[in-house]
């Protein structure tokens, strides 16, 4: 289990790559990245505060959880931090299991949960100003069909 | 003793991060020197979903603090 929070742009396929490496009894690897939107010309950029230390831990606190839960063979989360374009890759998910549907439940439980709270303070920087971004009810909505 | 500000809490204060000599022994003393300077700041720390983590650790409710305590105040997570 891995979890790395950048400061610079990164290469998902070059990730996916190296997280598939040497694994000869993992039958499933699943991967989701996430690109920062322009919204038609409303976003030129993007601030995504991100407190080192508290942040990764509290990403990896979920990642093992979800290693457990799911039965996984390992899970890589790289989410950048600092200034980001729209374009970018913004997060990068990727789980590895025996089988498909673990890969892809955990994959989606994991962005479900890093949606809506893992601790990030997003700001959106446009044309009309800068405004902070708090999780959309649809984003608590995803998380919450977890918790039972 | 540190203390950082996330968010929309460090757009109130118009500071990151401070330091605080001599330190306040609890978090509720901190909050009441914080609020004393800045009426802004103390009225926004005590907003709906603010949380508190002190040496990265989140607190609820009062504490007591080290001399040398990181105390972070988190205003309402975005998610990533």
């Amino acid at each position: 289990m891995s979890v790395r929070l950048a400061r610079e742009p990164f290469e998902p396929g070059a990730l996916l790559a190296d997280f598939c490496r040497g694994r000869a009894e993992t039958g499933a690897v699943v991967t989701f990245t996430g690109i920062a939107r322009a919204s038609s010309g409303a976003v030129e950029r993007l601030e995504l505060e991100a407190y080192p230390g508290f942040t990764d831990a509290e990403i990896a606190r979920m990642a093992d959880a979800a290693v457990a839960r799911f039965a996984l063979d390992d899970v890589l989360i790289v989410h950048r931090w600092g200034e980001i374009s729209p374009g970018e890759a913004i997060v990068f998910v990727a789980t590895a299991a025996a089988h498909r549907r673990a890969a892809f439940d955990a994959a989606d439980h994991l962005m479900d949960y890093l949606k809506s709270r893992a601790p990030f303070w997003k700001k959106e920087h446009g044309p009309a100003g800068a405004r902070w971004i708090e999780p959309t009810e649809q984003d608590l909505a995803d998380a919450e069909r977890w918790d039972s | 003793m540190r203390v950082l500000l996330f968010g929309r809490l460090a757009d109130v204060a118009g500071w990151r991060e401070q330091t605080i000599d001599p330190p306040p022994a609890t978090l509720s003393a901190l909050k009441t020197l914080l609020s004393a300077a800045n009426a802004a700041l103390g009225e926004a720390l005590g907003g709906k979903g603010v949380q508190v983590a002190v040496d990265k650790a989140i607190v609820r409710g009062d504490a007591a603090l080290g001399r040398g305590a990181e105390v972070a105040f988190l205003a309402p997570m975005s998610g990533g």
